[in-house]
């Protein structure tokens, strides 16, 4: 199997800022491409308006754009989100075999918390825009190709890849954040996020200096990761598991 | 700076106006002994007249820097304590504090550098007393045996480290806008990193429940949990997003952690510092 999933590297940004997440099997998307593939039936190509008079040009208004600024942010969490909560629903709904009551306790209070995450997002937003549903990210679909969930090792994998790549993002979002009460949810968020990272670390190596290991936190300034919306969405792009596709052009 | 000046920064008035007011702070702080009350109170900030402090309103990164200082200089010295004090089983209890320890000392010297990189003066690390005044013995100094000793060292690394993610997210606010913002975010998570794995260390979950401090945790204890029940988020009962378990109320509060105020970190912090 793979060991990461999702890597989580920082990436080049591409020359013209757009920052397409990858259809699965299909690379980079192109504007062409795109317009092929808007048979979508969720909502997703819907126009994307945004309040800010001069934004970067939207190539392909079929497409949701994030947006722009606070919007961007809780758009992007609210992407980041939705992911967690549909990979831990199919985790609960059919357990791996074999799994032990501790780990059974933890998957379940992640796929709990996920869940209520992604949902508060969806109606903070919705009242963030007035009711605008052009600007409220759609409900994505999700394809996990060929992990097993029946597999301890590949779902406690992917669950702490995901779970450390969702405190890197929030971590590196906050200075995007120009709201005070957005950037505490924020703050409240992340930091349940690393709970989870922590504990999912340690049912992969119990015992171990893994739940803050140094392959996470840097030795000498005792910092976690931060990384930039561009360089997460492309790492989580390469998984294939998002396949409605967004860009996130008014992000860095 | 002097950290007794700088906590009393973050001090209301009423906190510390008098003797009955620092009385009612300690009984807020749960079941210390009177003798504890006694010894442990950090008189010196109750001696500081307020006013002369009056002007700052401890509501600017640096000072938010301050406070993050003052939390890693307990933390460090904690853990360094207990990692010499042989109290520590081999094993696993003693790789996660060897993790913890060398991640404080590295905040410290983090926050002391960008500190002075700012062109402030680092507050100096305040003397502490893990035994809050002879009630705790941690360290198994005074012989209150191996067991009880590390019973203690775990149930006040979780209420540091529980302390810790509140206090940083507390401060976010006054780092908007500032460079330090960012890596505050990340100490913050490290800490949380942190407080998960003390607290499955104790058998616990490693998310809050409501405002539950969690089993073998002393009543003094309850000040680092007290809010953490709060469903309200950006306006929003998040209970009431759905009828299924992942809106209940323990899931509900675990989701979300809260922040402490300067002024309830100071508190809980100040319980620790002798001067």
């Amino acid at each position: 199997m793979k060991k990461n999933i999702v890597r989580v590297e920082p990436v080049k940004k591409s020359t013209n800022r757009r920052q397409f997440l990858r259809l699965g099997g299909m690379g980079v998307v192109g504007a062409g491409l795109l317009v092929a593939c808007s048979n979508d039936d969720n909502g997703a190509m819907t126009p994307s308006p945004t309040p800010d008079p001069d934004p970067e040009p939207n190539p392909d208004p079929m497409v949701f754009d994030l947006g722009e600024g606070d919007l961007g942010v809780l758009n992007y969490a609210y992407a980041l989100e939705q992911l967690e909560a549909d990979f831990y629903t199919k985790v609960v709904n059919s357990f791996y075999g074999n799994i032990s009551d501790e780990e059974m306790q933890v998957l379940t209070d992640l796929y709990y918390h996920e869940v209520n995450h992604r949902d508060f997002f969806k109606a903070a937003i919705t009242a963030a825009v007035d009711g605008n549903a052009n600007l409220v990210l759609p409900t994505l679909e999700f394809d996990y190709g060929g992990l097993d969930f029946g597999n301890r090792e590949q779902v406690l994998t992917t669950a702490s890849v995901l779970e450390d790549t969702g405190v890197a993002a929030y971590n590196g979002a906050g200075r995007l954040i120009t709201d005070p009460g957005y950037l505490l949810l924020a703050g409240k968020i992340v930091s349940v996020e690393a709970r989870h990272a922590s504990a999912i670390r340690t049912l992969l190596n119990p015992g171990s200096a893994d739940f803050a290991g140094d392959d996470y936190v840097t030795t000498d300034t005792g910092l976690s990761a931060a990384l930039d919306p561009s360089a997460i969405l492309a790492a989580v792009g390469a998984t294939g598991f998002i396949t409605t596709p967004f860009t996130a052009n008014n992000l860095p | 700076m002097d950290i007794i000046k700088f906590l009393d920064r973050f001090t209301n008035e009423s906190l510390l106006d008098s003797k009955s007011t620092r009385r009612d702070m300690f009984g807020a702080l749960g079941s210390f002994s009177k003798k504890a009350a006694l010894s442990a109170i950090p008189f010196g900030l109750a001696t500081m007249p307020n006013k002369t402090y009056a002007q700052e309103s401890g509501n600017d990164p640096v000072s938010a820097l301050q406070l993050a200082l003052t939390l890693e200089y307990l933390e460090d010295e904690f853990y360094d304590l207990a990692l010499q004090s042989g109290v520590l089983p081999s094993g696993r209890p003693e790789t996660v504090y060897m993790q913890i320890s060398k991640h404080e000392q590295a905040h410290v010297d983090f926050l002391r550098a960008g500190l002075e990189g700012a062109g402030a003066t680092p507050v100096e690390k305040p003397t502490f007393d893990f035994t809050v005044g002879g009630t705790f013995d941690p360290f198994n100094e005074n012989g209150v045996g191996q067991e009880t000793a590390y019973a203690q060292l775990l149930a006040l690394a979780q209420a540091f480290e529980d302390t810790g993610v509140r206090a940083y997210k507390g401060q976010a606010g006054n780092l908007l806008g500032s460079d330090f913002l960012t890596p505050a975010l990340q100490i913050h998570a490290v800490e949380a990193m942190h407080a998960s794995e003390i607290r499955r260390l104790r058998t616990l979950k490693g998310w809050i429940t409501g405002n539950e401090r969690g089993d073998g945790m002393p009543e003094a204890t309850q000040a680092v949990y007290n809010g953490e029940e709060n469903v309200i988020q950006g306006g929003l009962d998040v209970t009431t997003l759905g009828s299924d378990e992942p809106f209940s109320m323990e899931a509900s509060t675990e989701a979300y952690d809260e922040p402490l105020s300067g002024d309830d970190a100071v508190a809980i912090a100040s319980l620790f510092i002798v001067e």
